[in-house]
């Protein structure tokens, strides 16, 4: 075996770039003087995101690259899937750092900081996209958590905020190390470490039960398990809405996007690829986990009064129809090809949709919390009044989240899962999925009713610092306009994004 | 190709579109309202006018263009004898309830939102009844339900919080379950094609699958048509809401229900149909008994004209249960009188609280006759033909339905539908009781003293024009029903071959 190998550095060109780009604005802070470290860390990170995003959409338009390979697999590949998920990462990115310009005054951040740990959080995602061996997964997935910690108790003078941190971090750490123990047992059980040496391993063991299939069955729950955290699935949810609400808006957003499509890149291949053969020990607990997970988000949300406990449970129930499409594998009919290829597609279009959605809806609370600090549901009572825009374009997020028009973006999302779970023939979850949608409109709902019903003044006044809170944020409201353009876009001509799901879905059938 | 219907859709959009963004004047608002809507009107008759009578039941000014390749979903839309009606029916009413607005916006103001989402509503609703597809009849399905929930929750009475509320997640319960069942006919026929399934009648799905998807669809429609006893969302909201509001949720948004009823569920999964349709004739004699009895016992006029709805849909859905000709015709008819006569009612009932700032039915106390004699005319008219006196509108629809289910079709029980055609002929006679007894206590008799000295102007000239067509219509209908059932003649036997 070859000690030194040659490494395809156009490949991994997009996790390089992101990460050098948080090293060179951490060591920029140093030598800029106080007044410009804010503007200075902002425009090096948002440079860098788009040279990251320029290589990954030229990479994304080549055939795929292969690098750091061994005799049976690679550990980096730069496919059609790694690259959907490496674009929607940096777009989001975008977003976020244009949320992050007013988030970091407002919160006394230190800017360079800031800036070079959402990179680095950002660069652990790219890879752990492309990653096809567990060990790179693993390593990927402590790169998108650690800097993640920091990142929630940066609002140093708000003990809420370190208290969120403490949480988070005690709550990843206790799924990592389940992770960790699944995938030590993997290895165990299969000698294999590449995803697709662990593929052909288990379909052998499930083919001829043996010592070891108990063992794998073990060690494939254990690691989804891990990954439920991420993506806040229920029950290893508790810690989304308190260290969503501790943590800078901004941050916020990022968890609740970049953070869970983080964690469904790792689900995705973990189960379409490296566990292919155990669906079914993984489908039933995911059909499961799904509906479990959509029900108790949308309940618990319609008690919320916080805005950002509310989108955190929301996010919390958009988990369950994200893992939807995934139950078919509970069926014999859904665990064929084209079925799993159908539900990972449903999965990646409905993630690209909820970044837009979702990603806007916490740049509307990012905009409103400037004038409200609360952030509480009654605030924004009239506020189609006082800021039309925002509330225009939270209304239209809030829909798409509901799934209802106008924000018919949404809507397509939810018929593209249900279209993959009745496909699949797990009818039941799709009944139980549009019983639930009634229940997120219920709050959903409220608030954009709250913004159009007139105020009673008296709320009004009294929370509101007028000169500095009538100023509009140019940057957050770039952050919306983006945000509300991408979902006005996927609302008219979806087209393309499912087309892009489709190929990025091909890892479900090719191996 | 023809640009017909996209023209159709287009005007209230744009209007809507203009409204919604262009910071115009009242009175401009207004003018943009009615001249939108008088447009989509005239677009409609030229439509129905173009139309080719002989061949009722292909769907012509058929639009099909690529959309969604992915999702097998096609921007296909097209008109039929089944919907034609109906059309015509969305824009003749949005029309005259802009004219409304003019005459008398509800508290509070705001004519240019009113109009801008009243413009929408007849975007989706016209969009449900040209859609082909099943993922395109589902967007404008949704699209109906926010500029619903607005007008309630903006424009209703005390109550219109809950109201909305409720209608909402109602319906959108509704809907979610015909997205399910949309989603189990795609699973198993491989296409959303309305046309494409109408043509094989069922032929790729499974009997156990065409049952679930009936089911699906029957709770899903049932609750927007609305069917007993998933009708209580019903009377809060037509009470709460504004006159406009309840004229086009009676006269053209209940419709969606028993349309795609017809035009989804009896279609596309026959052998479904044939399987529950007993059951959904008895969802619909209880649904006929129970709004009788319950009209009986209303105190408040615009909840009594609701809970009558609930009993005319109740005909609308026994005729379509007995799968055959005449009794979808009768469903058809049913529709169309219903929107004309309802719409009317609400008018009314909506002129009366305006005048009298209340609609409950002993302080209004008797003697609108002789208070305003224009007025508790038409009121006495409009009662009248809702009960389904002969040679009006409302009687059609009843009168075929139990013919209809005299000698019902599909292999349904005969002395089943014998028994319920019985019950649903007690309904008609509680209905002549019920509007007789309203009547009795609003329009004759003598002036309530505490009305003998206010003085109450009787109809404005936005009244007669708003009124005037629907008055029209329903002796129209009433006298030579040919012109509803001669459109969905050949359309109708279609559906059941």
């Amino acid at each position: 075996m070859r000690l030194i190998q040659s490494i395809d550095y156009a490949a991994i060109s997009p996790p390089v770039i992101v990460a050098s780009t948080g090293v060179v604005v951490l060591v920029a802070d140093l030598f800029v003087g106080r007044a410009a470290r804010r503007a200075v860390a902002f425009v090096l990170s948002l440079v860098g995101t788009l040279m990251a995003l320029g290589a990954a959409a030229w990479l994304a338009r080549t055939s795929s690259r292969h690098t750091l390979c061994l005799p049976d697999g690679c550990s980096y590949v730069a496919d059609d899937f790694a690259m959907f998920f490496q674009l929607l990462f940096l777009s989001v990115l975008v977003v976020v750092l244009l949320l992050s310009v007013a988030g970091v005054v407002q919160d006394r951040m230190p800017p360079g900081e800031y800036h070079a740990l959402l990179l680095w959080s950002v660069s652990g995602m790219l890879v752990l996209s492309a990653a096809r061996d567990l060990l790179s997964l693993l390593v990927a997935l402590e790169v998108v958590s650690l800097p993640a910690f920091v990142l929630v108790g940066l609002r140093r003078d708000d003990a809420r905020s370190a208290e969120a941190a403490l949480k988070f971090f005690l709550f990843s750490v206790v799924s990592t190390a389940l992770t960790a123990y699944g995938i030590a047992l993997l290895y165990g059980a299969t000698g294999h470490i590449t995803l697709s040496g662990i593929a052909d391993a288990l379909a052998r063991q499930h083919a001829h039960p043996g010592a070891m299939s108990a063992m794998a069955a073990a060690a494939v729950v254990l690691v989804v398990v891990g990954f439920a955290f991420k993506v806040s699935a229920v029950p290893f949810h508790f810690w989304t809405p308190d260290t969503y609400e501790g943590a800078p808006v901004a941050i916020a957003a990022f968890l609740s996007v970049a953070s869970k499509a983080a964690g469904f890149a790792g689900l995705l291949i973990l189960l379409l690829q490296g566990f292919r053969g155990y669906a079914d020990v993984w489908g039933p607990v995911v059909a499961v986990i799904a509906a479990v997970t959509m029900t108790v988000g949308n309940l618990v949300a319609l008690r919320q009064w916080h805005l950002v406990r509310l989108l955190a449970w929301s996010t919390v129930a958009q988990a369950g129809y994200l893992l939807m499409p995934l139950g078919v594998a509970a069926t014999a009919g859904g665990r064929s090809d084209h079925e799993l290829h159908l539900a990972a597609q449903a999965t990646l279009t409905y993630l690209a949709v909820y970044a837009a959605m979702n990603l806007g809806a916490f740049a509307c609370v990012a905009a409103i919390g400037r004038r409200f600090p609360r952030l509480a549901i009654d605030d924004v009572r009239g506020l189609a009044r006082s800021s039309p825009l925002v509330a225009g374009a939270f209304a239209l997020f809030l829909t798409a989240l509901a799934g209802l028009p106008p924000g018919v973006a949404g809507l397509f999302a939810k018929v593209v899962v249900l279209r993959a779970a009745v496909h699949g023939h797990v009818t039941w979850l799709a009944v139980v999925a549009a019983v639930n949608t009634v229940i997120g409109l219920a709050y959903y709902l409220r608030v954009a009713a709250v913004m159009f019903s007139d105020a009673d003044g008296a709320t009004v006044t009294a929370t509101v610092d007028e000169v500095a809170s009538r100023r509009r944020h140019v940057t957050t409201s770039a952050g919306i306009a983006l945000a509300a353009a991408i979902t006005v876009l996927l609302s008219v001509y979806p087209q393309p994004i499912l087309d892009w799901a489709s190929h990025a879905a091909t890892l479900a059938v090719a191996r | 190709m023809s640009a017909a219907l996209p023209v159709l859709l287009a005007v209230p959009a744009a209007g809507a579109g203009l409204l919604a963004l262009a910071p115009v004047s009242d009175r401009i608002a207004r003018v943009v309202g009615v001249a939108t809507t008088s447009a989509a009107l005239l677009v409609s008759v030229v439509l129905a006018a173009r139309f080719d009578y002989g061949n009722g039941a292909r769907l012509q000014h058929v639009v099909d263009a690529s959309w969604l390749p992915a999702l097998d979903v096609r921007f296909h839309l097209g008109v039929d004898g089944i919907s034609l009606p109906l059309v015509l029916l969305t824009t003749l009413l949005t029309l005259l309830c802009a004219i409304h607005t003019v005459g008398s916006t509800p508290e509070p103001g705001r004519p240019r939102q009113l109009l801008a989402l009243m413009l929408l509503l007849e975007v989706g609703v016209l969009g449900t009844f040209l859609a082909a597809d099943l993922i395109v009849f589902f967007v404008f399905f949704e699209i109906v339900l926010i500029p619903m929930y607005f007008l309630i929750n903006i424009w209703g009475g005390p109550g219109r919080r809950v109201a909305a509320v409720k209608f909402i997640l109602y319906t959108l319960l509704g809907s979610a379950l015909m997205l399910v069942g949309f989603l189990v006919i795609y699973s198993q026929a491989g296409t959303f094609d309305m046309v494409r399934l109408g043509h094989e009648h069922g032929g790729h799905i499974s009997a156990g699958v065409q049952l679930l998807a009936f089911v699906l669809l029957m709770l899903g429609f049932g609750i927007k048509s609305p069917m007993w006893p998933l009708h209580t969302w019903l009377p809060d909201a037509h009470t709460e809401a504004p006159t406009v509001g309840s004229v086009l949720l009676a006269g053209v948004l209940l419709k969606m229900g028993t349309y795609g009823l017809i035009r989804i569920a009896v279609d596309e999964v026959p052998d479904g149909a044939r399987r529950a349709a007993p059951a959904l004739a008895i969802l619909a004699v209880i649904g006929i008994g129970y709004a009788a009895l319950a009209c009986l016992g209303q105190r408040d006029l615009k909840r009594l004209i609701a809970f009558s709805s609930v009993g005319h849909m109740g005909f609308v859905l026994l005729g379509i249960a007995t799968l055959t000709p005449i009794g979808l015709q009768a469903a058809l008819i049913g529709n169309v009188a219903h929107g004309v006569i309802t719409g009317l009612l609400f008018f009314l009932a909506g002129a009366v609280k305006e005048r009298f700032h209340t609609s409950d039915l002993d302080e209004l106390g008797g003697g609108l006759l002789a208070k305003l004699p224009m007025t508790g005319g038409v009121v006495l008219f409009a009662a009248i033909a809702s009960l389904g006196l002969p040679g009006l509108a409302g009687f059609w629809g009843e009168m075929l339905a139990m013919l209809g289910a005299y000698s019902p079709g599909g292999g349904s029980s005969r002395p089943l539908f014998l028994t319920l055609m019985a019950l649903a002929g007690v309904g008609t006679v509680l209905t002549a009781v019920y509007f007789l007894a309203m009547l009795r206590r609003v329009d004759f008799g003598l002036v309530a003293d505490r009305w003998r000295e206010t003085a109450v102007h009787d109809v404005a000239v936005a009244d007669v024009v708003a009124w005037t067509p629907l008055v029209v219509l329903a002796v129209a209908i009433g006298v030579w029903p040919r012109i509803v059932l001669a459109v969905g003649e050949s359309a109708v036997s279609g559906l059941l071959r």
